[in-house]
């Protein structure tokens, strides 16, 4: 933690919501007839075009989406340091032109993505609650597509029952990893029918435009009922696997961090209680923390007779 | 105005620790006074986590303002100024201060004021429970800090009472390493310089030791 004043975020930087709310529709609208016009200059992954989405947010009256220079300056992404103001500060020269994303492991039709390829899938705007392991929550309204929907393409087999993510390991641009806090690369995993899950999403932009670097560009997942590290950043490989893989937090602390680390207000972390959280830019801790991340309903089948105090 | 007042005026902060110890004070204020500007005029100042980073802030600082008071008395040693040493209870007591914010950030923001949950945090977490003993540990050393009490208990058992301050220091870092996810690089930096602060007091323990016992012997 070095002594820093976080980042600076000028109030004017920070757009009202109604403002945001009304961008949005403007450029949903915007979108709508210039669809056809901008259908291949829109797969330019750099230029922070609006994406071209239909809206799928399942928010509860209560969330109040989290202001876009919050949420892209309060990042734990250690691959750019461990602090959360680093990302932001050292994502710049992070280059994500070309890209590919290569899925392999137990399928039938391996193959390897380029970018502007998941690009072109219908991609919606889901607002999620983000639950971090730390007892803090934003909520953040996501632009991407099922994660099935790519799964599907390269035909898991039967030996498939997890899914392994890699993310990028670049050292020249990634200042984070010459410090080995976490086996690099990173990785992550969910158990197949986790991740075949229609809440599951591929994620390639926010806030209606591309992701920030500092997010996870230019294609990561997030997992909405789970705890935040488990939505891996900047996918580099997809393996479809037999056995459950090796997981980069899981591996470094397995007594703090589980393999399911779902959202669970009973189960506390050893050195903190998980019962409330933080909304921020709150000052209190005031939010009940709600099982599954309040996504119960849509997920808690998945876990039905799983001891979850025991398989946290 | 006078010719007299106003050449006595240039005269006063002559002395060096007239000039340092006011510039100590401000320096040490200063983040205190910038944490409650953020909080009444704009939060976002810190981050998007204000109450986290007041919580770390404030920590920092307990630290800080801890290792500088034991630098005290090295360096008084070294330099063989020993004016340093008026220093000393003012660092002290800014290390009580920050600690006393830091524990009140934790008691409002963390627990929401609510002090049987408090009481329930530090039993289940030995990293708070070891923070929680280092603040209890300083307040007879702030309360006894003013030359009153010196005199009430006397110089021997204010000395010894005020050794304190090695363990305090001591459970300060643990709380920090433990605190800590993964990246152990400042708890590890600051425990660094806690050392050589303690083996700096060793050696000179060691070297004046005989000296003093031969002194006390033939007084």
């Amino acid at each position: 933690m070095t002594y820093t004043f976080g980042p600076k975020i000028s109030s004017s930087e920070i757009t009202p919501h109604e403002i945001y709310l009304s961008r949005r529709h403007f450029m949903g609208s915007a979108l709508a007839t210039g669809a056809a016009l901008a259908a291949s200059s829109a797969l330019s992954a750099t230029s922070p075009v609006a994406l071209s989405f239909s809206q799928n947010a399942i928010p509860k009256p209560s969330d109040t989406v989290t202001d876009r220079a919050l949420a892209t300056t309060y990042n734990n992404f250690y691959e750019f340091g461990t602090s959360k103001s680093d990302p932001a500060r050292n994502a710049g020269k992070f280059t994500i032109k070309p890209w590919t994303v290569e899925i392999g492991g137990e399928v039938a039709k391996p193959k390897i993505v380029g970018i502007e390829e998941l690009f072109k899938f219908d991609l919606e705007e889901r607002i999620y609650r983000l639950r971090c392991v730390e007892a803090w929550s934003m909520v953040i309204p996501w632009i991407g597509f099922p994660l099935s929907k790519l799964l599907a393409q390269v035909e898991p087999t039967s030996k498939a029952r997890y899914v392994k993510f890699t993310t990028a390991s670049k050292p020249d641009e990634m200042p984070g990893l010459s410090y080995r806090v976490l086996d690099w690369p990173y990785t992550e995993g969910l158990r197949l029918d986790e991740a075949m899950h229609p809440l599951t999403l591929l994620t390639l932009g926010m806030y209606g435009e591309v992701l920030p670097n500092q997010n996870g560009a230019p294609v990561r997942i997030v997992v909405p009922w789970k705890y935040g590290f488990k939505s891996a950043k900047s996918i580099v490989r997809i393996d479809l696997v037999t056995d459950e893989p090796k997981t980069a937090w899981n591996s470094a602390a397995p007594n703090e961090y589980g393999f399911n680390s779902n959202v669970n207000p009973a189960v506390d972390h050893p050195r903190w209680s998980q019962k409330r959280e933080r909304r921020l830019p709150g000052f209190f801790a005031n939010h009940d923390t709600e099982l599954f991340n309040g996504y119960g309903e849509q997920v808690a089948s998945l876990y039905s007779g799983i001891d979850l105090a025991k398989f946290y | 105005m006078s010719a007299t007042t106003s050449s006595s005026f240039f005269k006063l902060p002559l002395s060096l620790i007239g000039v340092i110890k006011p510039l100590f004070f401000c320096f040490l204020l200063l983040p205190s006074l910038l944490i409650s500007y953020a909080i009444i005029f704009d939060p976002l100042m810190l981050g998007a986590n204000p109450a986290e980073a007041i919580l770390h802030h404030t920590g920092d600082w307990v630290i800080y303002s801890l290792l500088l008071t034991l630098a005290v008395t090295p360096v008084r040693r070294v330099t063989k100024w020993n004016d340093a040493i008026k220093l000393r209870r003012m660092l002290g007591l800014f290390s009580f201060y920050y600690v006393s914010l830091h524990f009140l950030t934790y008691l409002g923001f963390d627990r929401l004021f609510d002090l049987s949950d408090m009481a329930r945090e530090i039993a289940k977490r030995p990293f708070i429970l070891v923070g929680f003993l280092a603040f209890l540990l300083m307040i007879p050393l702030a309360v006894t800090s003013t030359r009153g009490w010196v005199l009430r208990i006397g110089g021997k058992t204010w000395a010894r009472l005020h050794k304190l301050i090695y363990a305090i220091a001591v459970l300060g870092i643990v709380h920090y390493w433990w605190l800590v996810k993964r990246d152990i690089f400042w708890p590890l930096l600051l425990g660094l310089v806690l050392a050589v602060l303690l083996v700096c007091r060793l050696f000179l323990f060691l070297r004046s030791a005989p000296r003093q016992r031969g002194a006390r012997a033939s007084s």
